[in-house]
């Protein structure tokens, strides 16, 4: 047993923070909630990284992946973490890029993983519908085969900056009589452009929108959009599923989030002391700190069964339930921390004289609605619940 | 030993509570805090006329004989519709206020004012370093002739947008935290150096931070003994309190109903999710929490009229347990339904909002949980 880097990994360490310190776009606006920033913000590092080749280190390396271990890719999300990096979104370089590399065919290669790869291709995933949340394999949206296309007709929801998406992957229904639901469902790709496809937004209760319906209405795709075997879609939605779920705790992040809460316990007054002197709110952040250290090392438990070629199984989904639990908790603590300033709605405040007169902290603007919009964590990426069904079934065998 | 309410009482609950359900329904509370104004003085108006802005009041002070009863009650059918007009502001704290220290002339020109809705007040309390710290004060009112001269700043005061007059709390004499040196005084709205900054707030209300500059008020504008303001406002707080928890369990109660009847009717898996006992027993302990912060919210009701000691650790003791059950009844109801939990859209998502800021409001569950130990160590 041994949490020591080597001294090769620190060495790594060091060249990847001096380049995030020469290269992290000093221009880029962190909105004070995440999905308000500009498309062209939420995208500047990535295109950084891809030029650099560092903006899929986890593919392989035909495909421009970095071939860094486990641990490299544990140091390089925890660098980022320190200066806040805005990193590239989930769809095309953890969700359809190993999809694509996994199951595609060398056209579907050739075309998609530069684009995702360089960060100027903007993915969206369309796999829930209104009544397929988590039962997901009850999806109705078809597909048709007509000549060289397919025919889409249905409609997703919670389709994440879909309004921004320049190409989707989609589940669609193309075996409806087959014996299981799951058997009869086929993954395809689209060109977010297509004739038919309207994104409607969502508002959410933060006041943000971050997702879309997407209604589909007959969309002509061409048939070689369709990645592997038809009616075998679901088999690579799972391995997807895994892949979505990996870096789901969210460890480097939240252990920013707490840096972020301690300073702002140590501004906040209680008594005439720091909030931070309090026994009861120290505290909380102490429980904090302890459960957050757990799922690092638990994290890192897993890392290494990686390294050591073990793929990562169901008891990531320990990952994804303790580490939205810590992310959320982190939440609560800050809302609490800035007291009265929480109430207020940052997005109604009057544009002129905010220098003159401050309404409150800015810190505190974003307490509240990071704290609601952070209740989708355990919503999404499969509930919380349904993970802990997961880990009934396939941990404990019940 | 008596938990029921009498005639007088249970006409006061069914009244707004018919009023709630007829006139502000989903649709139009919605229309209301989207509204330029922010709320609806045709709503308060139909209060006043209704007796309801007089029903926790004395029939010497113009009112009906009631008290915090009537409050609690009003403010759980309140919470249940989640109505955003000031009801806590203008009745229970300005009109606490004057019940509990207003001359006969204050009475006269405010507190008929307030009860027949013509005069609607903010409570001007909370300061940017102050915390809930009632005490905490840098807003100054400085001896000026025969009248007093008025600087500084007032946080997130609730329902200042639409307010014409403030009760304000503000420091006489002494240390920026000493519990003497604290004075109350109404200031009118369109007084010479108020000015304020309007916003709206996360859970659909409006609030204001005001500011007040050299604002010069008469000698009558004293409400209570100069200097020795603290336990005046602490019980008016206190009141205040209480009336918050009573409409979180208003809110609790609604956000329950609206979950169960989203888990029978929401099928994944092929059945009903309310099928699933995960979801089953998460409700069931929703049911608990609201029902034991009734017990509570009742329980402070009632010993608001008690000695000091006994009214604060029965009302911290209560705002303890509210806030606990506000945030796990929300909480749990935004899970319950899953993405829809999270839209502007759905309702829960709104009752999720003003349960989570009723935690922090006159104060957290740590603050009154630090206020439940202190008097506990002092007993
Ligand atoms: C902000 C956000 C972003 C999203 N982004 C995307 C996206 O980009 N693409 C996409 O395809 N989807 C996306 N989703 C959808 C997300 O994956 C679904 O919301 C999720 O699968 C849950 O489905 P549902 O909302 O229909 O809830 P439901 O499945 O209806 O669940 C409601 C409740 O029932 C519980 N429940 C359901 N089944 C069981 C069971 N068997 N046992 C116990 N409890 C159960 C759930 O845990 C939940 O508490 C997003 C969702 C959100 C909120
Ligand atoms: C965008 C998105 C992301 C997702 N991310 C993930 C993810 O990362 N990991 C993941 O595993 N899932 C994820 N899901 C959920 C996923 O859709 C499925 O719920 C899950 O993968 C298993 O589905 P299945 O059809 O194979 O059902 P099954 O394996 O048959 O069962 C699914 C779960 O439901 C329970 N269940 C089924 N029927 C009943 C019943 N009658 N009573 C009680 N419980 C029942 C089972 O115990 C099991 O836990 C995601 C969904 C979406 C839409």
């Amino acid at each position: 047993m041994n949490l020591e880097f080597t001294a090769e990994e620190n060495a790594f360490r060091d060249e990847v923070r001096s380049f995030i310190e020469n290269n992290y776009p000093q221009n880029i606006e962190r909105a004070a909630v995440q999905d308000d920033m500009t498309p062209e913000d939420m995208t500047a590092w990535h295109k950084i990284l891809g030029e650099k080749n560092w903006s899929v280190p986890a593919w392989p390396e035909q495909y421009g992946g970095t071939g860094w271990t486990p641990t490299q890719r544990y140091i390089w999300s925890e660098e980022n973490a320190r200066v806040n990096a805005v990193m590239p979104l989930p769809f095309g370089v953890a969700m359809v890029g190993p999809v694509i590399y996994t199951f595609g065919n060398e056209e579907q290669k050739a075309k998609h993983l530069p684009g995702i790869k360089s960060g100027n291709v903007w993915w969206c995933q369309g796999y829930s519908e209104p009544g397929a949340g988590s039962d997901l394999a009850s999806l109705k949206t078809t597909a048709v085969r007509d000549g060289d296309d397919y025919i889409l007709n249905g409609q997703k929801t919670w389709t994440t900056l879909a309004q921004h998406a320049d190409w989707g992957f989609f589940l669609c229904r193309t075996d409806p009589d087959a014996p299981k639901p799951q058997q009869g469902i086929s993954f395809i790709l689209v060109d977010m452009n297509t004739p038919g496809i309207e994104v409607r937004p969502i508002k959410l209760i933060d006041g943000g929108y971050e997702v879309n319906e997407v209604w589909l209405t007959d969309v002509r795709v061409p048939a070689e959009n369709l990645i592997g075997e038809e009616n075998k879609g679901w088999t690579y939605a799972k391995f997807l599923l895994a892949h979505e779920r990996s870096g789901i705790a969210g460890v480097a992040r939240s252990k920013r989030g707490v840096e972020q809460l301690k300073d702002i316990a140590k501004h906040e007054m209680l008594d005439g002391e720091p909030l931070i002197q309090d026994m009861g709110f120290a505290t909380k952040i102490s429980q904090l700190e302890i459960d957050l250290a757990a799922l690092e090392i638990t994290e890192l438990r897993t890392l290494a069964g990686e390294q050591a070629g073990k793929g990562p199984g169901p008891e990531s989904s320990l990952l994804k339930v303790k580490g939205t639990e810590i992310q959320q908790r982190l939440t609560e603590l800050t809302l609490e921390a800035v007291g009265h300033y929480g109430t207020p709605d940052f997005r109604s405040f009057p544009a002129d004289g905010s220098n003159d007169f401050p309404i409150g902290p800015d810190y505190a603007h974003s307490a509240a609605p990071t704290y609601f919009n952070m209740r989708k964590t355990s919503i999404y990426g499969g509930s919380n619940e349904i993970q802990r069904n997961i880990i009934t079934k396939m941990v404990l065998g019940l | 030993m008596d938990f029921n309410f009498s005639d007088e009482q249970n006409m006061v609950r069914d009244g707004i509570s018919r009023l709630v359900r007829e006139q502000y329904d989903w649709d139009t509370r919605r229309g209301i805090i989207a509204s330029d104004a922010g709320w609806s003085p045709e709503f308060w108006a139909q209060l006043a006329e209704l007796g309801m802005l007089a029903a926790p009041f004395s029939e010497e002070d113009g009112g009906f004989g009631g008290g915090a009863v009537e409050t609690m009650l009003i403010m759980e059918e309140f919470g249940k519709g989640l109505v955003v007009e000031p009801f806590i502001p203008s009745v229970v704290c300005a009109g606490g206020f004057l019940k509990h220290a207003g001359t006969a002339a204050q009475k006269e020109e405010y507190l008929s004012a307030i009860i027949a809705g013509e005069k609607v007040f903010a409570f001007a309390y909370a300061e940017p370093q102050g915390r809930y710290d009632l005490a905490n004060l840098t807003t100054t009112a400085k001896k000026d002739g025969e009248g007093y001269t008025l600087n500084g700043q007032k946080a997130v005061v609730i329902g200042a947008p639409w307010a014409s007059h403030f009760v304000v709390t503000a420091r006489t004499s002494g240390g920026q935290a000493d519990q003497n040196g604290v004075s109350v005084f109404i200031i009118a709205k369109d007084a010479a150096g108020v000015s304020l900054r309007d916003y709206a707030t996360v859970d659909g209300r409006r609030a204001s931070e005001v500011y007040f500059e050299n604002v010069s008020v008469s000698a009558d504008a004293l409400i209570g003994e100069l200097d020795n303001g603290l336990p005046l406002i602490e019980t008016v707080v206190d009141e205040a309190t209480v009336a918050v928890c009573a409409e979180a369990t208003g809110a609790m109660q609604v956000t329950h109903a609206m979950t169960l009847e989203y888990a029978k009717q929401r099928k994944q898996f092929g059945v009903p999710i309310s099928t699933f006992q995960v979801l089953q027993h998460r409700m069931v302990d929703m049911f608990m929490e609201y029902e034991q912060s009734i017990s509570m919210s009742y329980l402070a009701t009632i010993k608001l009229d008690e000695g000091e000691a006994e009214r604060k650790h029965a009302v911290s003791s209560a705002k303890v347990r509210v806030g606990q059950s506000a945030r796990f009844v929300g909480q749990s109801a935004v899970q319950t339904h899953g993405g829809m939990g999270v839209t502007d859209e759905t309702a829960v998502g709104s009752y999720f909002k003003r349960l989570s800021i009723i935690e922090g409001e006159f104060g957290s569950v740590d603050h009154h949980m630090r206020r439940h130990i202190k008097l506990t160590a002092a007993a």
